[in-house]
């Protein structure tokens, strides 16, 4: 289940109304590679995830996207609130505003409504872990590309900190990635789906490595890597 | 006990550190489930936020459900949402 927290992740407080900025700022609401995109993914792909810790992982930072979506939201909310229909033609902004008025809707920047289209849940470990990083770059790029346009101090600040995070969860997927393939036949992680495979009648054969099936809890090695499985540590 | 800080707006921004260091550790945590040193930080900056969340509970309102002591008005839903501008 969800709590909510009454306060943002990190604080924005912009003063300058920009209706143009908004019109491109959206793109992290509802867009292809935006957070509610990046929530959603995380969300669906955990269930079938079947290392715990990476189970955890994914819950843990769709959370924080979740924050993050609320964060990009505020920013469009405050760069378009109390405009007028002056302000909003001169922007262009009259293609968002005669369908939403200022209502905040997930779409891209170019327009289109928000579709989970733009992201997958398959069902294998490698394969989702693989989609997870690259989200986490084109995140990445889109935040770069908001700070190549904008110029008020108020809306780079809490961009640069979004970008920032999207390099912090490039990071732990890279590290469940290796979770993950420890696990598998050291000589090809994709003999199996590690997702599926496990089930009783399955036609595939199981390659998955024997000793790393009973792994035992090993002592912590100092280079801060896990140092024991679920099984043997819960 | 004196609060350390003179305003809503520092205690704010010290909850919004102190949970960031949380999150931060969490995700950590949850690929480095053995590293002891982290497990401290974060026990430590557990502390911190619990105190902190109290504190703001009970100077100007509640951040959340679990620190709201409701007494003959139902303020949470009259409190400031976290989109609105500072001085709105």
């Amino acid at each position: 289940m969800f709590n909510y927290e009454k306060r943002l992740q990190y604080p924005i407080n912009i003063t300058q109304k920009n209706p143009a900025a908004a019109a491109f700022i959206i793109s992290q609401y509802g867009g292809p590679d935006g957070e509610l995109g990046a929530s959603l993914r995380y969300l669906s792909q955990r269930y079938t995830m079947p290392y715990r810790e990476v189970a955890g992982l994914l819950t843990d930072i769709a959370v924080e996207e979740l924050s993050h979506l609320e964060m990009v939201s505020t920013i469009v909310y405050q760069l378009t609130d109390g405009l007028s229909p002056e302000e909003i033609k001169a922007a262009g902004f009259d293609k968002y505003f005669v369908d939403h008025t200022l209502g905040v809707y997930p779409q891209a920047a170019a327009g289109f409504p928000y579709t989970a289209a733009s992201f997958q849940s398959k069902g294998d470990a490698i394969t989702d872990l693989y989609e997870d990083m690259a989200a986490e770059q084109k995140a990445r790029t889109t935040y770069d590309n908001i700070l190549r346009m904008v110029k008020d101090p108020d809306i780079i600040d809490p961009i640069r900190f979004l970008r920032a995070r999207e390099i912090v969860h490039f990071q732990r997927f890279g590290e469940a990635l290796r979770i993950a393939t420890d696990r598998l036949n050291e000589k090809n992680f994709y003999a199996i789906n590690p997702s599926y495979d496990k089930v009783p009648g399955s036609t595939m054969p199981d390659f998955t490595c024997p000793q790393k099936q009973s792994r035992p809890l090993m002592p912590p090695t100092g280079d801060n890597m896990p140092c024991c499985d679920q099984k043997t540590m819960c | 006990m004196m609060s350390q800080f003179r305003s809503q707006e520092q205690l704010l921004h010290w909850i919004d550190m102190v949970s960031l260091m949380l999150v931060d550790l969490t995700e950590y945590l949850d690929t480095h489930p053995c590293d002891e040193a982290a497990i401290d930080h974060f026990n430590h900056y557990q502390s911190l936020y619990k105190k902190a969340m109290r504190e703001y509970a009970d100077a100007y309102g509640p951040l959340t459900l679990s620190t709201a002591s409701p007494d003959k008005v139902w303020c949470w839903g009259l409190e400031k949402n976290p989109w609105e501008r500072r001085n709105s």
